[in-house]
């Protein structure tokens, strides 16, 4: 990442509508690196932005297989190797009566894995993002606008050419974003 | 999408019959400007203060109880043997039942598509994490010396080489409220992420600021995030809703697996399932008619919401009038005295008053929601949601007391009768929530800005 400099060019628009038109038009025009921004989650923008399917679910699943795998672990190991106890005449493996802990261990792993996961794929927690440079990204984005922005590591990408090209999509506003 | 690119006005509400989910009218702003003013904004209203300072009182009388309590040990409650389960048990069940609504609205109605759900499901789960808190505190302090619940509940190596017992319900309890508790967490604050996002850009107070801004994580509403975010949501959600219906089946384990009569049922999961939704929608219905008057939000939770819930709730108490008759039926059908004694000490014994009563604030209460003008009429329905509130506690009275004072052999037979103490620890759990529920609504965005803006017609985009 660079220090200093650009970090792209950002456009606002008015509607969910315009976001996800000015998004199809910047795709098509070639841009791949760039980002929309709106207040709440648009279907529509996955396909327009050519953004691939998440590996959430598998991060999810191998989560989960861990809980269970571990809770079934944990009780095996402490009731038949540890600390085996004669409960009821039971065998010191009686499986079935694993199941509720196995099975609250793994929805256990599936949970963490998922919120975890989905916030590391997003790089999240960041204390800093170039986009909050732009003031009115600051007013509106998570309230009630829709923002594009281009951003200066497309190949594609030109100060001059980019900013003219968003401008002609008719937004509310075009401005540069500095790092 | 299915949606029809007519006249976006008539989508939202269902031809004929129900009124929209959201009043019309709104744009973003003024949804995200409505629900955010009650937050932030340096003026606390005198009767939040007011209500507030009452609930912190009980919370008081809490600490008191608890202090007392393990000072003397559980001498000063009611329970002797045989009722070695008094109110800690009922409690807990109570509490642990009543969050069930919260994960029911959240997960449950989002797999089904459910868009009414949108505006109760945040004070909802929020209802879940605090009822959650309340019964929790009960296994902890039940035996008088919490100190000692680390090593017969939580398996970590201590210097004794002990383990738990994992054949024991008890221990399944111990997991199923704690990954309960974790994931309801986990599905409230990622909820809430991009809300608070919005606080922070709003928020004037630099410490607001702060808070909200840690909060939020640097959320920024791209849509690679939203990506990976929703499905992140719908994987919770999915991993919720079986892990709602796990927890109470676990609970009722709790009982079914022992041999006392009237416990030893297989009827008991479901029937304490449905158990657990019916008193969380009363739950649900308790606050959410009290929270709209006082903050005027009736646009957001309109009549619709309460006449769902109102069904819901008749829905649940039907089945849970259907799992009294079968045990009532099974109490003969089994040909076993014992089962057949339980349920005649029930109904004619020492605690006839708290179980007709039962009969009434359950199953003939909710009777009157079939009636169109009951579910509308929102001061009645209050009443009819409180009813059913002390019904399902008197429920759990019922089924821990009258089980165990009268089992087996008569010599062993006892009575029960609650302490000042026992009642203390009870109404201080009520304080202890409902403070919790007043910071939260003074504190953080009780219905999901993000989500009701999805249901605004402006925020469909039309295909092609």
């Amino acid at each position: 990442m660079k220090p200093q400099g650009t970090y792209g060019v950002m456009a606002q628009f008015d509607t969910a509508d315009e976001l996800v038109a000015a998004s199809r038009r910047a795709y098509a025009e070639g841009y791949r690196k760039m980002d929309a921004y709106s207040p709440f989650p648009i279907e529509a923008l996955d396909e327009a932005l050519g953004i691939p399917h998440t590996i959430l679910p598998w991060i999810v699943f191998f989560g989960g297989l861990f809980g269970g795998m571990a809770g079934y672990g944990l009780e095996y190991w402490t009731q038949v190797i540890e600390y085996p106890l004669l409960v009821g005449g039971k065998p010191f493996h009686s499986w079935p009566n694993f199941i509720p802990v196995w099975f609250e261990t793994t929805v256990l792993g599936a949970a963490l894995s998922a919120v975890v996961g989905m916030l590391a794929l997003n790089g999240l927690p960041q204390p800093y993002h170039p986009v909050f440079n732009v003031e009115s990204f600051v007013d509106h984005a998570q309230k009630d606008k829709f923002f594009l922005c281009i951003e200066s590591s497309d190949p594609k990408f030109s100060l001059e050419e980019s900013k003219k090209f968003l401008q002609g999509l008719k937004p509310v506003g075009v401005w540069e974003v500095p790092n | 999408m299915a949606d029809s690119p007519q006249n976006p006005k008539l989508d939202q509400s269902v031809p004929g019959v129900s009124p929209p989910v959201i009043a019309p009218g709104y744009n973003f702003g003024q949804v995200t400007e409505k629900i955010s003013n009650v937050v932030l904004t340096p003026y606390t209203p005198w009767s939040w203060l007011g209500g507030f300072l009452i609930a912190f009182g009980i919370v008081n009388v809490l600490l008191l109880a608890c202090g007392w309590l393990f000072l003397k040990g559980t001498g000063i409650w009611g329970i002797n043997i045989p009722i070695g389960w008094g109110f800690a048990i009922i409690n807990f069940v109570w509490w642990i039942g009543i969050g069930h609504a919260g994960t029911l609205i959240s997960a449950i109605l989002l797999l089904f598509k459910q868009s009414w759900r949108t505006s109760i499901n945040r004070f909802a789960e929020a209802m879940t994490l605090f009822a959650v808190v309340c019964a929790g505190m009960f296994p902890l302090i039940h035996t008088g010396r919490p100190w000692l619940a680390a090593y017969w509940l939580l398996p970590y190596p201590n210097t004794m080489g002990l383990w738990p017992q994992f054949r024991s319900p008890l221990i399944w309890d111990v997991f199923a409220v704690s990954t309960y508790f974790t994931v309801s967490l986990l599905f409230w604050y990622t909820g809430l992420i991009p809300d608070v996002a919005t606080f922070r850009d709003k928020a004037k107070n630099p410490l607001a600021k702060f808070i909200y801004g840690m909060m939020a994580m640097g959320w920024r509403g791209s849509a690679r995030h939203w990506h990976r975010y929703e499905t992140a949501y719908l994987l919770l959600a999915g991993l919720s809703t079986p892990l709602v219906l796990s927890v109470h089946t676990v609970v009722s384990w709790d009982f079914s697996v022992s041999v006392i009569p009237g416990w030893h049922a297989t009827i008991f999961p479901p029937y304490f399932v449905a158990g657990a939704i019916y008193s969380g929608f009363a739950m649900v219905l308790t606050l959410a008619i009290p929270i709209r008057a006082a903050y005027n939000m009736h646009d957001f939770i309109t009549d619709r919401h309460l006449n769902n819930m109102a069904k819901v709730m008749l829905a649940t108490g039907l089945i849970v009038g259907y799992g009294y008759l079968t045990e009532a039926f099974f109490g003969w059908y089994s040909a076993n005295q014992y089962e057949a004694f339980m349920i005649k000490n029930r109904a004619f014994g020492p605690y006839a008053v708290t179980y007709w009563a039962l009969i009434f604030c359950n199953i003939i209460t909710p009777q009157f929601l079939w009636f169109k003008k009951v579910r509308a009429h929102v001061p009645l329905l209050f009443v009819i949601s409180l009813i059913v509130n002390v019904g399902m506690w008197l429920e759990r009275f019922v089924i821990v007391i009258t089980s165990l004072h009268r089992d087996y052999v008569p010599s062993s037979w006892g009575m029960y009768h609650p302490t000042v103490w026992d009642w203390a620890t009870y109404l201080g759990t009520i304080g202890l929530f409902v403070s919790l529920m007043f910071l939260f609504i003074r504190l953080l965005p009780m219905i999901s800005i993000f989500e009701v803006r999805t249901l605004l017609p402006q925020a469909k985009v039309k295909a092609g």
